[in-house]
């Protein structure tokens, strides 16, 4: 597992045997994995068999080290519960920003109701002092708003952790260890005089009870409200310190001190946001849309950002309007985007098979929700694959990239944009509601080393010689004129073409062109950097995972391991075409291949048999949630129980 | 020195039937470029599906030979990337008021710089004769076999209350008239909508069949008086040609857009690195 770390581009936790595997079994060590006390010193201490009371008149184990001074050692995940509209998601994600300014890695989903306003809302977030590849599956802390917030979320506290809730609302025993209380409305509207800020006390209090330093809680406060004036600022800072004061006085506190800015500068940012960034740094400068869940916040951040760059948003009447324009502003030489989710994208698949045929780079984005149909429009799934890489009419080559994670999603959101103007062609960008909305600490891009490819241009002399817009070329490329050139003039045209660009139905120009289309993919399969392996060098189980699965997919693999079953897996960004050279080893290397995926059919599993006539063994979940490390990691260990029978 | 018209001739020769309609669009658009001397590389002519669909190659010009119903959209899409090329846009009538429908109010709204000619010959030519939205109600077609039972729309009431803000009819019985209407358009800043009655004799109706009913707009209409053209617009006792309405003066989209970049920039540089800096 420390190879396999290593191998990520990451330090390995300092103390790694402390992890907790998900087998049901914790690893008894010495190491202490958590530690509180209170204000009459008595101590609580965690080892791995679990939680223990210390009794005060005892000696303080030997690794009770003043706060302050310890160092964390394993992961946390806080959850926030309450109602919409009393503060959840903003408590949330100022806590994550607080954490990852403290230098921790974060990783942070919330889960909203379809309706538009109240119903329940959560907020989930996972800190560590390395790189978390999942949102956590139970919760170390439970911040519970209001009674029906317990009601639905006491479930996933842990045995060992703690509970933290109102006051005023009468809470039943809990599954945690502990329980505080906190009068959340009370100090709220006694000591700052203003209810709504009850969120605030109790980000003050949390981030006292995970150990945040009060100063990144208050810049992070300040940063929220500095628009609004020294005012607001300054109630709200009461508010936190006052929620702050109280854990610290009045309640134990989980002793995880935070190393300061180990891992470098990082950002805190969603999915949605890095695909608009990774745009931009792309170079795209037009962007079309219409609004759909959970691609919106594309849509909105392109609004809000891309003018600055000179860029133009349209929000547009339909999906079909939106690609329709992007594929205009690309023919005339602009990059173009635009994002939709499942239903979008199926009334786009007509203009993709135009871009295939017209040769005409494009990105279109589609964040994957439940379907089929309306499905679950704020619920996770990867039921889309079929749809890029098949949906429309005809031999339409297009390519389909998949995002494994929040970095990625900038990345691969640029090289989205690199192979669209290599290759002239659409391609898609897979991502999926728990992709999209979540959160996670990400280093700064590299801005500096982000190569801006550039469509192949006519020269001079080709523009002079009788410009061929559809010459037929090795590569299958050909270079592209954009209005305002001279002697470039040329139809971009749907109807089957020669090389002129002349409509023409002739059976050997049909067959000449359509390979000449498809000739543009083979290269683009040989593209590099879109596959990452992991885990044992010769293993007999692997498993092959595509887009946002990456996460659990890895942790499981590292705890088989663990528990010593050896076992590879292959992620691949690119799902169409696929990266034969890298992928068919991989393939041909394992005795059973295990594909998880998010959809009911197993849509990869399917490309994959057609193309390596395979036995597969399929995980599929159709719950509109992501994996957990768990499931994937049963499934493997199922899988290597059978192959020891055999 | 003007150019001349064979200059704007597209090196495919035009496919449609003897005596189409459109190929009185096709030779005043080439009369109206040459005119204004329009230099062919700054010049895209984009198209839906239809026989009009195949304009593009005809003139010589960039073109865009895209989807069925989806010619407005694209034609904002290549404005708004490229403000300084010149671009027409060409349908017809099941193109842009059936399957594009949708798209029609919106280019209006956006005063979108381009200009729009819908080819109207009250009927799908190109797929044999079956009805269309500009059909008459009880006429026999392909697909109507017993009489159309829906109603008939007109473009240029639709284009009126969508909020075009350059509205004109031409017939291609008067190519001239055409041309010089389509000038009128092209120069107009915003978006300008051109309905042209072109005959389809193969499947429709023969030029005869209009011209009684087409005549000019009177000397006094003013094309300013919004309330006139309307008015002009509803007569059910004539086809007026001319220009209904014209409205100067309002921003178009690319200018709306270049505020929006404006107040953007107040908000904070295009700079990405400071905007990614926000996120710490």
């Amino acid at each position: 597992m420390q190879t396999l770390l290593r191998r990520l581009g990451q330090a390995p936790p300092p103390f790694l045997h402390t992890l907790r595997y998900t087998t049901g079994r914790q690893h008894a060590g010495v190491a202490t994995i958590g530690l509180c006390y209170n204000k009459h010193n008595h101590v609580i201490y965690c080892t791995g068999d679990g939680w223990r009371k210390h009794d005060a008149a005892d000696k303080l184990p030997r690794f009770a080290i003043p706060h302050g001074s310890f160092r964390m050692t394993r992961d946390i995940v806080v959850r926030i519960a309450g109602e919409g509209g009393e503060g959840v998601i903003s408590t949330g994600e100022l806590l994550t920003k607080a954490m990852a300014r403290a230098s921790l890695h974060v990783f942070a989903f919330q889960s909203y109701p379809a309706e538009i306003k109240g119903g329940p809302a959560m907020f989930q977030v996972r800190a560590a002092p390395w790189q978390l590849l999942s949102h956590g599956e139970r919760a170390d802390v439970l911040v519970a708003f209001n009674r029906e917030a317990w009601d639905l979320h006491h479930d996933v506290l842990k045995p060992d952790g703690m509970l933290l809730h109102d006051a005023a609302d009468e809470v039943p025993g809990t599954n945690g260890l502990f329980r505080q209380a906190v009068p959340l409305t009370e100090i709220a509207s006694k000591q700052v005089g203003s209810k709504i800020s009850k969120n605030v006390v109790a980000l003050g209090a949390v981030g006292r009870l995970v150990g945040v330093p009060f100063d990144a809680l208050e810049s992070v406060v300040r940063d929220k409200w500095a628009r609004k004036g020294e005012d607001v600022v300054s109630k709200n800072l009461q508010a936190l310190a006052a929620g702050y004061r109280f854990m610290e006085e009045e309640a134990p506190t989980l002793v995880w001190a935070i190393d300061a800015r180990r891992g470098g500068r990082r950002i805190v940012i969603r999915g949605n946001q890095a695909i608009a960034l990774g745009a931009i740094a792309a170079g795209c400068r037009y962007y079309a849309g219409y609004p759909i869940t959970p691609a919106s916040d594309i849509l909105e951040w392109m609004a809000n950002v891309l003018p600055r760059f000179g860029g133009v948003v349209l929000q547009t009447e339909d999906e079909m309007a939106a690609l329709a324009s992007c594929i205009g502003a690309s023919y005339a030489g602009k990059k173009a985007m635009t994002a939709s989710s499942g239903p979008g994208i199926s009334l786009m698949t007509e203009f993709i098979g135009f871009a295939a045929m017209a040769e005409i780079p494009v990105v279109i984005v589609d964040a994957q929700r439940g379907g089929p149909s309306t499905g679950m429009p704020t619920k996770t799934e990867q039921s889309d694959l079929n749809l890029a890489v098949f949906g429309g009419h005809g031999d339409a080559p297009r390519i389909v990239l998949a995002p494994a994670n929040v970095e990625d999603c900038f990345s691969t959101t640029a090289r989205a944009f690199e192979l669209a103007e290599k290759y002239q062609t659409p391609v898609i960008v897979l991502t999926d509601q728990y992709l999209a909305q979540r959160a996670e600490s990400v280093p700064y891009p590299d801005l500096n080393s982000l190569e801006q490819v550039e469509r192949a241009l006519p020269s001079a002399e080709e523009l002079q010689n009788g410009y061929r817009r559809y010459r037929l070329t090795e590569s299958g490329v050909s270079p592209m004129a954009v209005p305002g050139m001279p002697d470039g003039l040329y139809v971009a045209e749907g109807l089957e073409h020669d090389e002129a660009g002349h409509p023409n139905l002739s059976p050997a120009n049909h067959a000449k062109m359509t390979h000449k289309r498809h000739r543009k993919l083979q290269l683009a399969a040989a593209e590099k950097g879109f596959v990452r392996r992991y885990g044992a060098p010769a293993a007999a189980i692997g498993v092959l995972g595509w887009g946002s699965t990456l996460g659990p997919i890895c942790e499981a693999v590292a705890e088989a391991e663990a528990a010593g079953v050896p076992v590879a897996a292959l992620h691949t960004n690119m799902v169409y075409p696929l990266p034969d050279a890298e992928v068919r080893p991989f393939v041909e290397s394992v005795q059973t291949l295990l594909v998880p995926e998010l959809n009911y059919t197993g849509q990869f599993a399917q490309i994959l048999r057609a193309r390596y006539r395979t036995p597969i063994e399929q995980l599929n979940k159709v719950e509109g949630l992501p994996f957990s490390s768990t499931e994937i990691l049963q499934k493997i260990l199922e899988l290597a129980d059978g192959q020891e029978c055999r | 020195m003007a150019k001349s018209v064979a200059e704007y001739r597209g090196d495919v020769k035009p496919v449609w039937c003897p005596g189409c309609g459109d190929f009185a669009v096709l030779s005043a658009m080439q009369k109206s470029m040459a005119a204004q001397e329009l230099d062919p590389a700054n010049v895209v002519v984009c198209s839906g599906i239809g026989c009009s669909g195949r304009t593009p190659a005809f003139v010589k010009c960039y073109g865009f030979h895209g989807l069925h119903g989806r010619v407005l959209p694209t034609a904002t899409g290549i404005k708004l990337a490229n403000p300084s090329l010149t671009v027409i846009a060409v349908g017809g009538d099941g193109d842009g008021l059936a399957i594009g429908g949708g798209h029609f109010p919106h280019a209006c709204r956006r005063n979108v710089d381009i200009t729009y000619l819908l080819l109207d010959n009250n009927i799908y030519g190109l797929t044999k004769g079956q009805f269309s939205p500009t059909s008459q109600v009880a006429e026999s077609t392909a697909s109507t076999p017993y009489g159309n039972v829906e109603a008939q729309l007109d473009p240029v009431e639709l284009a009126m209350t969508y909020g075009a803000t350059f509205v004109a009819r031409a017939f291609s019985g008067n190519p001239n008239h055409m041309a010089q209407l389509l000038t009128q358009a092209i120069q107009h800043k915003g978006f300008a909508f051109l309905h042209v009655i072109s005959p389809c004799l193969t499947f429709a109706f023969p030029y005869d069949y209009y011209a009684p009913k087409v005549q000019m707009l009177p000397e006094d209409h003013d094309p300013r008086d919004r309330m006139q053209a309307m008015q002009a617009a509803m007569r059910a006792d004539a086809i007026p040609i001319g220009l209904f309405y014209k409205q100067e003066g309002v921003p178009d989209l690319t200018a709306r857009m270049q505020m929006v970049q404006e107040t953007a920039l107040k908000r904070g540089p295009g700079d990405l690195q400071r905007i990614l800096a926000q996120f710490e």
